[in-house]
This record gives structure tokens, sequence and C-alpha cells, in this order.
């Protein structure tokens, strides 16, 4: 189980604060699309997210972004289990998702996050963003052993 | 090592005009977050005195290495060949694990994200990542 001080807790919730689910969520899949475009593979109930252009305007994009965050937002409120309250969502995802794919997710989170915050997210405040999106990654993959 | 498309070449190129003038700053900074995020990175700067954000020498490294991303800007055709006395620096001589390569591309892309919030597109995501991808992987060229 990861460890958080009080000032780590602190610095997560305020950086959480700044985001808006429905604005960022979006964002976020929708570089992950456009980055990584093989994660195509498990969207395929999807519809068109072949071009950049179909990407920006696919609702399912859009709204797995919001989804994406609002266990981000769990996460957040409940950081002492993580992995208990991710169990469920590991499970969905461990017979169908390469687990390398949550990592390539993670690193979007904090740069589309980077782009909202910009200053905001100095080194410090990054290393503890960092530390808690690879709490999230370990829970996610926490049902493949 | 040849890398992306003629677009991906020119998507590269055109954001590289729009850092150079503050690639100096984009540098210390990414060096700055890469020693701070990832700690077991400061092993390759035992030497230095300060390492903390900022400081003259994490400064001027950022410097250093930024003026290495630049030529390699200009040796975008063919990186393997443009990079090969880099390659033989990090190789032999600095012994640089190379999975420190892709934290520092990261670090990078953050500071770029942080720079220019609204250029720092998708589109120009991805032709970064993939040219950072390319450096890192003609900087390993001589390591076997």
């Amino acid at each position: 189980m990861v460890k958080w001080t009080e000032e780590e807790r602190c610095t997560i919730r305020e950086v959480w604060e700044k985001v808006d689910v429905d604005e960022i969520g979006p964002q976020i899949l929708t570089r992950v699309h456009i980055v990584y475009p093989w994660r195509e593979t498990y969207f395929g109930t999807f519809g068109d997210i072949f071009t950049n252009t179909s990407i920006l305007n696919n609702p399912k994009v859009a709204h797995h972004g919001k989804v994406v965050l609002r266990s981000i937002d769990k996460a957040v409120r409940i950081m002492d289990r993580i992995q208990e309250t991710h169990a469920a969502l590991s499970r969905l995802h461990y017979e169908c998702v390469d687990p390398d794919n949550f990592k390539l997710l993670g690193d979007c989170i904090t740069i589309s996050i980077a782009c909202k915050l910009k200053e905001a997210l100095n080194p410090q405040v990054q290393a503890v963003w960092q530390k808690f999106l690879c709490a999230v990654v370990e829970a996610m993959n926490s049902q493949n052993k | 090592m040849t890398f992306g498309s003629a677009k991906d070449k020119e998507v590269v190129k055109a954001f590289w005009t729009k850092l150079a003038p503050k690639a100096d700053d984009v540098g210390a900074d990414a060096l700055s977050r890469m020693l701070v995020v990832y700690p077991q990175t400061k092993t390759y700067f035992a030497h230095w005195k300060d390492l903390s954000p900022g400081s003259a020498p994490v400064k001027k490294h950022g410097k250093t290495i930024m003026g290495g991303v630049a030529d390699a800007v200009g040796k975008i055709d063919d990186l393997t060949a443009g990079l090969l006395d880099l390659s033989e620096l990090h190789a032999f001589t600095l012994r640089v694990d190379p999975a420190n390569f892709k934290i520092l591309s990261h670090n990078i892309l953050v500071v770029l994200a942080i720079v220019f919030p609204n250029e720092f597109t998708p589109e120009v995501h991805v032709a970064l990542d993939k040219f950072l991808g390319a450096l890192s992987r003609a900087l390993a060229e001589k390591y076997r």
C-alpha cells in the first residue's frame, strides 16, 4: 500500500481541484488516441477513430475521457484504498488491455494537466502527481497477477 | 535511423522555430524535473555541487542537451549517422543507461506542454514524441 504524507495529499488535491473532468477528460482521451493510435484495438465499438479529425469529433472518445477521469477522482478522494476501490476496474480491463497502456495513459494525463496548470505544475508537484498516477496504474494492473 | 513521414518532419521543424528562443530554459526545466521526479537519475551527476532545480550546473547542462536536440533537428533525415559521435560518448564515456533517454524525453514533453499550452496539440505531441524516440534510438546505436 502506498503511504502518503499530509503534504503529498494536499498537493494531489490542489492539482485535482484545478481539473475540470468534463473539460480535460475528452482532451486526454483525444491525445491518447492520436499519440498512441494502436489503442484503436481496444475501442472497436467507438466508430470512426481512424483520423485526427474523427477522433476530435467522436462523442464516445469524449465520454470515455470523462469516465476515466471520474475513476481518478475516486482515487483522489480515497487515496489510502486505491487498489481496493479499483479492483473491479482492474478485473474488467485485465484480459483485454495490455498493461503498458495504463502507463501511456498516465503520461498523457500528466501532459494534459501540464497544459492546464502550466508553471503551477512545478518539479516537486509533478513528482507527487506522478507518484499518485503510479499508484493508480499499479491498481489497474493489480488483477493481472 | 529514419524518422517519420515528411509531415512529421515538417511539424518538428516548425515547432522547433518556436521553441529555439526558449530552448535553454526548456532544457534546464526538463533536466530539473528529471532529477526531482526520477531521483535515480541523480547518479549520473554525483560530481555536481548542486542538483537542485535551476542551479548553475543544471542550467548549463540543460543548454548542452538542447544544443544536441537542435543538432538532431538539423540532421533529421539521418539521425543515426548524424548522432554517431554523441552515441559513442553516451555509450563508452558517460555510460548512461539508455532507459533514461525516455525519462528525459517525457520531461521535455511536459515542459513543452507548460510553455506552449496552446501550440502543443496532440498532432505536435505525436510528432515530437516520435522524433525524441528516434533521437533516443540513434543515441543508443553504439551501445551494442
